[in-house]
């Protein structure tokens, strides 16, 4: 992984990737993170400003505030890496049957994206949480089913480039199965594609799951997460705006830590991005990649 | 050319007929029952078995599957699809309206980002890797990791709570969509722009922008040109961008209590109101689906190379 190296000589990605370490260590230890228990209701100390013992202040509840921010990493961050790591690995897999076998199993798994990809994906997933009824689950169900099948054309592409090459021909010539030249030869230079795609949808994804939270339509109450607990600020935003920031900063730093970082990783792992005529068509395809994860207005 | 639209939107059309079943079939995947919603919503206390029936009888329920889809495909394309579980009101009458709303949201929206979107481009391909660029691209980087929901909380509290300037919410005047607009504009110029200045570039290197300064032909007249063979790509991108804004403003319009589509969405899902849920998902489908047909055929129509490729 010598590419990677370029990696670590930029200062903000190193920032950005310990802000991430940090986030996913706190949100998976919690419990032993958290100074307070994150539904412990204290009346007497609504919106009580910040104390020793509650760092960040109390919310309309009393409930402090870090403790929710720490254990809100788990749905807002943890879970929806989950969601991402599952609509990749479907992804991957129809785009590595499409890819490599071509013929008819790739116009059939081809077909059933297009008609997936043709709806629009806002709307899917507020139908799909429609119908399996408001919460987290339903939400991450409903991206899952969304989000897998723009995986797989992409991943499908990519393969295929590579299913082309000499010397996955030469392999086959001399007999190694399809398997094998699958996961020897094809899956490790499809890697780096697949960590850039999903690492750039990742950013936009915790974004579009915090914003149907903040609508009320994924986590419930009294749960914490961080759409949700701009929800709940949102209420006594008039009185104390100030609720608005703790959860909005949170997500802000942790998404463009993670933005950068995906940047960083699609410049290191692609060097053809360096070169110049190369670089407007990688730059075309960053953003473009950005605008299909996007969808939150 | 002609047989490319024909072909085009014969396509098409096994894909709309596709997502009308889906639509359908999806609220029957649903594990409520849409006679008991019927019934909890009227308020009935007491649900006998016999209501049930009478109310699976007048909801249509008892007859066999594909008569029903069959059914509300044809009084779907009349406008009629049915009426509401909790109001009672036909759909139509509801869903109207709040889809004219978005799409006026929508359409000012794509407006200004357009226009936003193509002067910070222009701007940063002219200057690129100066101070100008290097800025715009920063604060843009900043503005697409933020929630969208909480920038429009920030503009709220400051332009309407704290220099109370603007409307916080609902659609009265022009006043009302200037921060709705803020927002979506703000959340996507970001992306678009991007998009602008790297096509801007790229053309910057072609074989014609040297052959025409070899030729002495004024800088202002080869940035036209530039500009130009730019925007067709922009073109076929802002096509699509308007189906995307249209089924994506949801959570703006939650946030600013526009009477449009996304707030009703909402609602209907938070009550159970499965005819409005069915009609919107359709409704948007089949526009999405028309604005990637068109965007299709414009993008053919710029750009003679991909006619071969249906």
């Amino acid at each position: 992984m010598k590419r990677l190296q370029n990696v670590w000589k930029d200062k903000v990605a190193v920032l950005s990737l310990s802000i991430i370490t940090v986030t996913t260590v706190a949100g998976i230890f919690a419990p032993f993170v958290a100074p307070n228990d994150p539904e412990e209701v204290h009346m007497e100390l609504r919106f009580a400003s910040a104390s020793w013992e509650y760092l960040l202040g109390n919310d309309h509840l009393g409930r402090c505030v870090l403790s929710r921010l720490i254990y809100g990493i788990r749905p807002s961050m943890l879970w929806v890496f989950v969601a991402l790591l599952l609509s990749v690995s479907i992804g991957s897999i129809v785009g590595f049957l499409a890819g490599y076998f071509r013929g008819k199993t790739d116009a059939f798994l081809m077909r059933v994206c297009d008609v997936i990809l043709s709806f629009p994906g806002y709307v899917m997933t507020l139908a799909i949480i429609g119908i399996l009824g408001v919460g987290f689950e339903s939400l991450i169900i409903a991206f899952v089913l969304m989000k897998w099948a723009w995986f797989a054309r992409i991943i499908r592409s990519s393969v295929m480039q590579y299913a082309e090459s000499d010397y996955v021909k030469f392999a086959k010539a001399i007999g190694a199965s399809n398997m094998a030249i699958m996961i020897r030869h094809i899956v490790p230079v499809a890697l780096p594609d697949i960590a850039v795609i999903s690492s750039s949808s990742f950013g936009s994804m915790i974004l579009q799951i915090s914003g149907f939270s903040f609508l009320g339509l994924g986590i419930q109450a009294p749960e914490a997460e961080w759409g949700m607990m701009l929800n709940e600020a949102r209420d006594v935003m008039f009185s104390r705006p100030e609720f608005m920031l703790a959860p909005g900063l949170t997500i802000v730093i942790v998404v463009s830590a993670i933005n950068y970082l995906s940047d960083a990783l699609q410049v290191a792992l692609d060097p053809k991005l360096m070169t110049s005529k190369h670089k407007q068509q990688g730059l075309e395809a960053a953003s473009a990649v950005k605008l299909e994860g996007k969808g939150v207005a | 050319m002609g047989s490319y639209i024909t072909k085009r939107l014969l396509l098409s059309i096994p894909l709309v007929l596709i997502i009308s079943f889906v639509t359908f079939a999806f609220i029957h995947l649903s594990p409520l029952d849409p006679a008991e919603v019927v019934l909890h919503s009227q308020g009935i206390p007491q649900i006998t078995d016999e209501l049930l029936a009478q109310t699976r009888a007048k909801l249509g329920m008892d007859q066999p599957f594909l008569t029903r889809y069959l059914n509300w495909v044809v009084s779907c394309l009349q406008l009629d699809f049915g009426d509401s579980y909790i109001t009672g009101k036909p759909v139509w009458s509801m869903l109207g309206p709040a889809f004219l709303h978005t799409v006026k949201l929508t359409l000012v929206s794509t407006f200004s980002i357009v226009l936003l979107s193509i002067a910070l481009g222009v701007a940063c391909a002219w200057k690129a890797g100066k101070w100008v660029d290097k800025s715009v691209r920063g604060v843009s980087f900043f503005l697409t990791s933020m929630p969208s929901y909480w920038l429009a909380a920030l503009l709220i509290w400051y332009f309407s709570v704290k220099l109370d300037l603007l409307p916080t919410s609902g659609m009265e005047s022009y006043k009302s969509y200037i921060l709705p607009v803020a927002v979506i504009t703000i959340s996507y110029a970001g992306i678009y722009f991007r998009i602008i200045r790297s096509a801007m570039l790229s053309n910057m290197n072609e074989d014609y922008v040297l052959y025409a300064r070899a030729c002495g032909l004024p800088e202002k007249k080869i940035t036209i040109h530039i500009l130009r063979n730019s925007l067709q790509v922009a073109i076929s991108v802002f096509c699509m961008a308007i189906p995307i804004i249209l089924g994506s403003t949801v959570v703006v319009e939650n946030i600013f209590a526009w009477p449009g589509l996304g707030t009703l969405s909402v609602k209907s899902i938070l009550s159970r109101d499965f005819p409005i849920i069915q009609a919107y998902v359709l409704v948007l489908a089949v526009v999405f689906i028309l604005f990637n047909t068109v965007s299709d055929i414009i993008n053919v129509a710029l750009n003679p190379k991909l006619r071969d490729g249906l």
